[in-house]
């Protein structure tokens, strides 16, 4: 088999059993692998209305079929499973070399099941397959527990592993890997820390069968071409990282500030990637195999990790109304330790800051510490508390949804199915919320990423402000996202290569015939798939909805001032372009094309 | 007129961060830009005050460029 090895392990925690399973890949070309692949056997083992944290729920690793392939950004991994956050389907992916690696050892997937009675990792070595104790590395941070894992298995072993929030059942808890590599979001860390699986370490030595070697030769020297002449992967991604937003969406007027009650905020620049690199950038930090390095590694006083992104710049920055760009890379290496989404964590801080602006969270709960919009310290403090469930901090674990409806006003949450919104006010991007509105997963911005043609005028230019159209450039991009999802590439080569590429790339590594239509035929049967789970797991169509700030109240200043999202003129056409009918439903004729009836 | 410009990212280097231009009355975007010496075509994306605009497009008194090359992320 060319592209997968046709292999899954299958280790059930309680019983402490390991199966090495023949991976009847039939299917493979419908569903690619990754994301497409997970959704499909998370659709057929789990009960869609199971508990998320409970030992029915499983846990799946899985990669695609450039994996550990030489193809540009070929090493990334997908953890599929029930979110304990939004309640859908959950499918966070990372880069980093812990994909790469896990390929190499011989496997397309591992699926984990159950429960283990006490903490536990997972040590595989090519064939050897261990379930170990981990009780020693169970309370420890990341740094911590990767570098005593790596003196446990060698130091070429790869570590992807929870902090201790995922131990806590944090829902915003991350999956990590190579030190500050993040599986964020969606809670997919509590999953793994609700099973009593601190980490899995992998060594693989396999190389991946490719089919038409040559000719993968030939594409891949071709697209890293398109990649270094692109401006966006070739110049901007490799000199600023993608905090190089920070400025264009403010001045664009939709940077959400303080907790999305401003678009603009008046200090963008002392947090933008201009002052990133002038002030913190230590050196780049790419993953594997990847041309574009946009991975940032940063110091401040004695602190220095991996990141910040530009949502994790935004989350706790202009969101929460903070302008000192060294307390956000210090929240950032506290995400990192303790495995927390960095987007929902800082939204969440937004939140609280507001829901204490407003009198809803009282002094008194504050043990001391600020919850004042612009206060750095802050930031810093309530990410430690949130990881550690400390005070407040616990009640503020869970999510800002959660947290804004304990005080009774869950509509102070900016959230789409219970997932924080990220970095774009979509009243000023249009297709943008559309997209926030019906993705799979809850609010998210990498389902398909309408800023791309909105704001970064690639591959063109669209109106931001305008409605037609929109909803057929939503759909396409997230059926394109979903293909890249599952191949096992990085969403950022999207900014250079198109379908076509990625059909001939799947085609050179596995012997497929995808063409640059099918390959998005593809894309929308994985996206369908997706919304069959989450409406079997009771997640209703009402649901794909923004929140009521963004929806009735316009913008109140700056260049996208007076805009509300006018998301109930996109919707119906864009159930209508996914063939479901009015109620947001897939219809009969619609699965049957997509073969999924 | 006065026209307020704004760049960023790497066209910032050997030009600063904001700037004044004293232009002609009518003067174009695209004007200022030459003026400035940008190739129109390291420019991705041109805000005229925080709105879509083009190199043709004629400035007015106070007006901001906003001046980005190609950037992304995400
Ligand atoms: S573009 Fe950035 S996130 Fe994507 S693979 Fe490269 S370094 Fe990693």
């Amino acid at each position: 088999m060319y592209g997968y090895f046709g292999k899954r392990l299958r280790v059930n925690l309680k019983d402490r059993t390991v199966t090495v399973e023949a991976w009847d890949l039939k299917e493979g070309e419908k569903f690619i692998g990754g994301r497409g692949l997970g959704t499909k056997i998370l659709m057929e083992e789990v009960n869609p209305q199971a508990d998320a944290l409970s030992p029915e729920n499983k846990l799946i690793f899985v990669t695609g079929p450039l994996t550990g392939t030489p193809t540009p950004t070929g090493g990334r991994y997908m953890v599929v499973t029930k979110s304990p956050l939004t309640g859908t389907v959950a499918c966070s992916n990372s880069g980093g070399y812990w994909g790469a690696e896990l390929k190499t050892a011989g496997y397309d997937a591992i699926i984990l099941e159950d429960k283990a009675d006490a903490p536990v990792y997972i040590s595989i070595e090519d064939e050897k397959v261990e379930i170990r104790d981990a009780s020693h590395l169970w309370g420890k941070a990341v740094t911590e527990a990767t570098k005593a894992l790596e003196a446990e298995n060698g130091e070429k072993a790869k570590v992807c592993l929870i902090g201790p929030a995922g131990e806590k059942l944090s829902r915003m808890a991350a999956v990590m890997n190579d030190y500050s590599r993040a599986a964020g979001r969606s809670g997919v860390g509590a999953v793994m820390g609700s099973k009593n699986l601190k980490a899995i370490v992998v060594k693989g030595s396999k190389k991946v069968a490719l089919h038409d070697e040559a000719n993968l030769k030939a594409l891949v020297s071709a697209d890293n071409k398109k990649l270094r002449e692109n401006g966006v992967t070739g110049q901007g991604l490799p000199t600023y990282g993608t905090a190089v937003l920070v400025n264009i969406i403010n001045e664009n007027g939709i940077l959400p500030t303080n907790n999305f009650q401003k678009a603009y905020f008046d200090k963008a620049e002392e947090i933008s990637g201009e002052t990133l690199a002038e002030k913190y950038l230590v050196k780049k930090d790419p993953c594997y195999r990847c041309p574009i390095a946009c991975g940032r590694y940063c110091k401040v006083d004695d602190i220095e990790g991996g990141g910040p992104e530009y949502e994790t710049v935004w989350a706790f920055g202009s969101d929460c109304g903070v302008s000192d760009l060294g307390a956000v890379i210090k929240a950032n290496y506290w995400c990192n330790e303790l495995g927390l989404d960095t987007i929902s964590v800082g939204a969440t801080i937004a939140a609280a800051m507001e829901l204490y602006e407003k009198g809803h969270i009282k002094e008194a709960e504050l043990e001391g510490l600020s919850l004042e919009f612009g206060n750095a310290e802050a930031v810093i403090e309530w990410t430690k508390k949130i990881g550690w469930r400390q005070g407040l901090g616990d009640k503020m674990a869970d999510g800002s949804y959660r947290l804004a409806e304990m005080y009774g006003v869950p509509e102070l949450s900016m959230t789409v199915k219970k997932q924080e919104l990220p970095a774009y006010d979509p009243r000023g991007v249009q297709g943008h919320g559309l997209q926030y509105a019906t993705s799979n997963r809850g609010g998210c911005h990498v389902r398909g990423y309408m800023i791309s043609p909105e704001i970064l005028a690639s591959p063109e230019k669209l109106d931001r402000f305008a409605l037609e159209g929109k909803a057929l450039w939503v759909k396409i991009f997230q059926d394109l996202t979903a293909v890249i999802d599952s191949m096992g590439l990085c969403l950022f080569t999207s900014f250079a290569l198109g379908a076509g590429d990625y059909a001939e790339l799947y085609n050179a590594v596995t012997g497929g015939k995808y063409t640059a239509e099918t390959i998005l035929e593809a894309g929308d049967r994985i996206w369908n798939l997706e919304r069959m789970f989450n409406l079997q797991a009771g997640i209703k169509p009402e649901e794909d909805t923004l929140p009521k700030r963004l929806l009735e109240e316009e913008i109140a200043e700056g260049p996208s001032k007076g805009w509300v999202h006018k998301l109930d003129e996109l919707l119906p056409a864009y159930y209508e372009l996914r063939g479901w009918t009015k109620e947001g439903v897939p219809s009969e004729e619609k699965l049957q094309a997509l073969g999924l009836a | 007129m006065n026209i307020r410009v704004k760049l960023f990212a790497t066209l910032r280097e050997g030009r600063g961060k904001a700037l004044e231009v004293d232009a002609q009355d009518g003067a174009s975007a695209g004007e200022i830009l030459r003026s400035l010496m940008i190739k129109a075509e390291d420019v991705a994306i041109l805000l005229i005050n925080g709105k879509d605009g083009h190199l043709d497009q004629p400035l007015f008194e106070d007006d901001l460029l906003s001046i980005f090359p190609p950037v992304g992320g995400g």
